[in-house]
Parts: C-alpha cells; sequence; structure tokens
C-alpha cells in the first residue's frame, strides 16, 4: 500500500533578486522591494514529502532518521543561515522561492532512492508558498 | 473538479513496538517511541474529499455533514483513545503516522462514497506540526 509522509524543516536565508539579463531599473520595477541592494531575508519553510511502499512490520514509509539526515546535508547546511545569492546553484538564476524549491527538489531527488520524491514545498511567508512535485 | 478539505484534531496515545522482535531491537528502532506505558499527541485530521459543485447548492458537500462523518466514523474511535488497545486495526498494525492516515481512510470512504457526488480524495494525519502522513487510496 503507498502513502506519503512529509516532515517540515525550517531555513533563514537571505537573497536579492535581482537579475543582469534586466537593467538596474528594470530589476528594480520587476522586483521591487525584493531588489534591495543589501538583500533581505526569510524564514523558509521546506516540506518534503516521499511516497512508497508502507511496510508491513515497520508501518512506514521511510526512516525519518534517515530522511533528516540526508535533508540536514544536502539541503539545511548548505542554505540555512546563508546568502541564496552566494551558492553556486544560484550563479546564473535569481534566488527567487520558485528557483529555491527547484534547486531543493533536484538535490533530494539525486540523494534519495529514485522515485521515492513526491513534492517539495518552499513557503517563503506564511502567505505565499511555491511547490515542485515529481508529477511534473 | 474541486477539492475540499476539512480538518478536525484528536489527542490520542500510542507506542511502537513489534511482538516478534526482541525488546532490544524495539527499543533501538522505535526509540523514546517504544516506551510501553505510551505516550500521546494532539493529531490534525486533513480529510479531501473531490467533486463537481452541486449546481442548486454549490457545494461538493455539505460541510456539516462532512464534519459528522469524521467525529462518527474516525475521532469516535481514535479521539480520547489509546490506539494500540483500543482500535482494531491496530491489534495488526503500529499506529504510525502513515497506519493512522490509512486507517482513517479505511473508516471514512465507504461512508463519503456512499453518499453520491464527492469521493474521498486524500487523508492527511499531522502527528506534529512537522510530522504528517498522507493516503491517497493507492495500492
Amino acid at each position: 500500500m503507498k502513502a506519503y509522509f512529509g516532515r517540515r524543516y525550517m531555513i533563514s536565508a537571505s537573497h536579492r533578486l535581482h537579475t543582469p539579463a534586466l537593467t538596474a531599473e528594470e530589476s528594480r520595477t520587476a522586483y521591487g522591494k525584493c531588489n534591495n541592494e543589501n538583500g533581505h531575508g526569510h524564514n523558509y519553510f521546506v516540506e518534503v514529502l516521499v511516497g512508497g511502499a508502507v511496510g508491513a512490520e515497520m508501518g512506514m514509509v521511510i526512516d525519518l532518521v534517515e530522511l533528516d539526515k540526508k535533508v540536514r546535508t544536502e539541503v539545511l547546511d548548505r542554505f540555512d543561515h546563508a546568502n541564496l545569492n552566494l551558492d553556486p546553484l544560484f550563479a546564473d538564476r535569481v534566488p527567487t522561492t520558485e528557483n529555491f524549491c527547484t534547486a531543493i527538489f533536484d538535490l533530494l531527488r539525486n540523494s534519495l532512492p529514485a522515485g521515492e520524491l513526491e513534492h517539495v514545498r518552499v513557503e517563503e511567508t506564511e502567505n505565499n508558498f511555491f511547490e515542485c512535485s515529481a508529477r511534473g | 473538479m474541486i477539492f475540499l478539505t476539512r480538518r478536525a484534531t484528536f489527542s490520542a496515545s500510542h507506542y511502537y513496538w513489534i511482538e516478534s522482535w526482541p525488546a532490544e531491537k524495539n527499543e533501538r528502532v522505535f526509540g523514546k517511541c517504544a516506551n510501553r506505558n505510551g505516550h500521546g499527541h494532539n493529531y490534525t485530521l486533513e480529510v479531501t474529499v473531490v467533486g463537481e459543485p452541486d449546481p442548486v447548492t454549490g457545494f461538493v458537500v455539505d460541510l456539516k455533514w462532512l464534519k459528522g462523518v469524521m467525529e462518527s466514523e474516525v475521532l469516535a474511535a481514535y479521539d480520547h483513545k489509546h490506539l494500540n488497545l483500543d482500535a482494531p486495526e491496530f491489534k495488526r498494525a503500529i499506529p504510525t503516522t502513515e497506519n493512522i492516515a490509512i486507517g482513517a481512510w479505511n473508516r471514512l470512504e465507504p461512508v463519503v462514497n456512499a453518499a453520491g457526488g464527492a469521493r474521498l480524495s486524500r487523508i492527511r494525519v499531522y502527528e506534529t506540526p512537522e510530522i504528517f502522513a498522507e493516503y491517497r487510496g493507492e495500492a
């Protein structure tokens, strides 16, 4: 029987939305407050949903400790208390929460067993969030 | 199609223990959750149904009706209970969050689907604000 297991994590990070593809003025217009030259920060909530068969004996989809370890190594150690713009993953793309969500999804998909990752949701504030799903 | 979700909370106790394993293995694998005296959580149950809004009422389901079904089918069995001891489905399977989601699905699905209109789409059970499991009726 297939079920899904979800876990929430928090990342405190800073970013600045700005792209060299636009003029400084155009970036300011496109990104508004988020274009502030010195950046700003958020407490991001990251929801990781993994799917799989519920083991008949243990009654679990995944070992929570193992999932925590992978998320810590791949995602939290990398982005928590960091400036997203300085991460190589954002060298040539803007650290919008859409791109941040996709980056986390790709990092976890490559480190978890094939087919296990169902979705990643990143909440930038309590009023907006972004999802990246294995279902496309 | 519209997906409609109703939330409810229940408080219950449980423990994780596999009878065929030695105590040492249960304690190693399940840690604090293996304490045979149990421990408890405030669970949040999210029930999602899917369907087309009724052309007259505009409802996918009547939320009062859904609340009543959640209370009679799930909360009556799980709220202020010891899941291992009080709910028959957990005599066969450990009451992990995954199995609680499956248990709630099995309790709700026949009643929701028999009512006609909306179908049960998803059960999500939060054990804590940071941990949840989902079941979508998949084999």
